[in-house]
């Protein structure tokens, strides 16, 4: 089973972090990725900017309608995700109990759904 | 079971309904680890039943009654699914995995079984109260009715409750398994509080008329009594002496009126002392196991006050020193308040509230109407009844359940009652004088 791992965090946090704090993050994330692809469990990842670099936009009526920023404001902010690949819920938690971030936002894992098969024509 | 073909048709109809109250629940289990799905298992259990009821009389009982039911409900559910290939919900390699699976009906199997139930109703991975509502369905056989109206729900919201738990373990693959070693004290914990839960639903519904569900508190020692079977764990002991020991209680927590009967003046004659027995022994097992948890120490407290012939030879030492366990391994509010009525107990009523105070102090508690109970009750048997009154009328203000209510207006009656009746007597003494 394929499980998305979405990491989420205070950016605030993360601001406040000094510049050796934050090299040390990166570092531990670099290394996280490395045991997970030795498992062979790891099927892509990204870490992304911040929200204020964030574009959302909206199709209404055909027309696209563009906004600057993030789509909610919430409390953490979405900051990177792992595509894991998984036997099950319990493996998919244990491997994402290891992601760095996890020690001080969250870690939302959710279960990849297919899409039915193409329509024959 | 008697192997006999000739016996009666009622005399079979009635073996298998105390076979279904019984083992229906392991049969499911076992399903589900087979058919890996909770509705194909469902269905397949009610055709397996239906099955041995047309044939079983002809036939007779046979000789491993639940591994023929578990391989009926199989393979009609296999056959059903082989029909309808083309139009089953499931994916058609799915149905191919399951057709090619290889049966394994074995006893020492099933018993994993009913493990993997319980440990997946109470998965982590699911709020409490689907897992609460999850269990009394999955584990108890408690209909969707029944559930709604012990828990204080709308049928349709639970029935909505527990489709949306069930599609969770499909979609996001819940492993049907017990945990490793590793992992299981934690996930035993959420197992144990969940049949902490059901009892404790059984024991005071949380608000309205009714205080005692006899048929729930029953339900959550028998899920006890099946866990420490299945798993010999401290806590799991522990935990099934707590609920024996409670329930010896039962018949005398209430009088003839619905109203509350307080541990001091409950007729300790009419405890059960079948359930007491066996709660100290399965209490001195889990003691002698080691590593006494949060169950554990709080069945060794309701044995001290079990073992206690009349509420003054209650030995309040060495509860005392139980709950400084207790509120070292689990430091809430409540246990805190207990903790401070135990002290009462102890060495008088001052020190009792010298530290209820300290917990007021921290903000903990105002809100909890017990807190104010057991302020007001301490107050009560110090003499100093003003500022009991005070308190009881504070709890009153915050408690819903009725009982509840009513033993606190009685106790509220009392101490105007003496404060009365101690002004007449000072009175008269000032005429004495």
């Amino acid at each position: 089973m394929k499980y998305l791992a979405l990491v989420y965090y205070q950016e605030s946090q993360v601001n406040a972090m000094s510049e050796q704090e934050w090299h040390d993050l990166n570092q531990q994330c670099i290394g996280c990725v490395e045991g997970l692809v030795e498992k062979g469990k790891y099927l892509a990842g990204q870490a992304l900017h911040p929200t204020d670099t964030a574009t959302t936009l909206r199709m209404r009526n055909g027309e696209l309608l563009i906004s600057d920023g993030p789509f909610a404001e919430t409390r953490e902010q979405l900051a990177g995700f792992y595509l894991l690949d998984a036997q099950d819920l319990n493996e998919a938690i244990q491997l994402a109990s290891k992601i760095p971030p996890a020690r001080f936002g969250s870690v939302e894992i959710r279960p990849v759904r297919e899409l039915p098969p193409k329509d024959p024509v | 079971m008697p192997d006999d073909p000739l016996t009666s048709a009622p005399d079979i109809h009635r073996q298998l309904d105390q076979l279904y109250r019984q083992h229906s629940r392991q049969v499911l289990a076992t399903l589900i680890r087979l058919l890996g799905s909770f509705e194909l298992a469902e269905d397949a259990l009610q055709e397996a039943f239906a099955q041995a009821a047309r044939h079983w009389p002809q036939q007779g009982i046979p000789a491993q009654p639940l591994a023929w039911l578990i391989s009926a409900g199989r393979f009609r559910t296999i056959d059903r699914l082989r029909k309808q290939k083309h139009e089953t919900a499931l994916p058609p390699r799915e149905v191919e995995q399951l057709i090619e699976s290889p049966e394994t009906t074995g006893d020492e199997v099933i018993t994993d079984d009913l493990l993997r139930l319980i440990f997946t109703c109470c998965h982590p991975g699911l709020g409490r109260e689907a897992q609460l509502a999850l269990t009394l369905r999955e584990v108890c056989g408690l209909t969707t009715e029944q559930i709604a109206s012990i828990l204080l729900q709308k049928p349709a919201t639970l029935a909505q409750r527990i489709v949306r738990a069930k599609r969770k373990i499909r979609d996001a693959a819940i492993p049907y398994e017990v945990p490793e070693q590793r992992e299981l004290p934690e996930r035993l914990q959420a197992v144990l509080q969940v049949i902490y839960l059901v009892f404790s639903e059984g024991y005071a519904c949380s608000s309205g008329e009714q205080l005692l569900d006899v048929q729930l508190s029953a339900e959550a020692i028998r899920l006890a009594r099946q866990l420490v079977q299945l798993l010999l764990a401290t806590e799991a002991m522990g935990l099934l002496a707590l609920l024996l020991l409670q329930d010896s209680r039962r018949e005398t927590r209430l009088d003839a009126e619905g109203d509350l009967i307080t541990l001091e003046q409950q007729d300790r004659s009419r405890w059960d002392q079948a359930q007491i027995h066996e709660g100290q022994a399965w209490l001195e097992r889990a003691l002698k196991q080691g590593h006494a948890g949060i169950y554990t120490l709080q069945a060794a407290i309701a044995a001290l006050h079990a073992e206690a012939a009349t509420p003054d030879a209650t030995d309040w030492g060495q509860i005392l020193g139980l709950y400084d366990h207790l509120h070292h391994q689990l430091p809430t509010a409540v246990v805190a308040l207990n903790r401070a009525v135990a002290l009462a107990m102890h060495r008088g009523p001052e020190a009792g509230l010298v530290a209820l105070r300290a917990l007021a102090a921290e903000g903990q508690l105002q809100d909890y109407h017990l807190f104010h109970a057991a302020v007001a009750d301490l107050y009560r048997r110090n003499d100093q009844l003003d500022l009991a009154m005070q308190a009881y009328q504070q709890a009153l203000a915050l408690c819903e359940q009725e009982p509840e209510r009513r033993y606190l207006k009685k106790r509220l009656e009392q101490c105007r009652f003496q404060q009365v009746r101690d002004d007449k007597r000072y009175q008269n003494k000032g005429l004495d004088r």
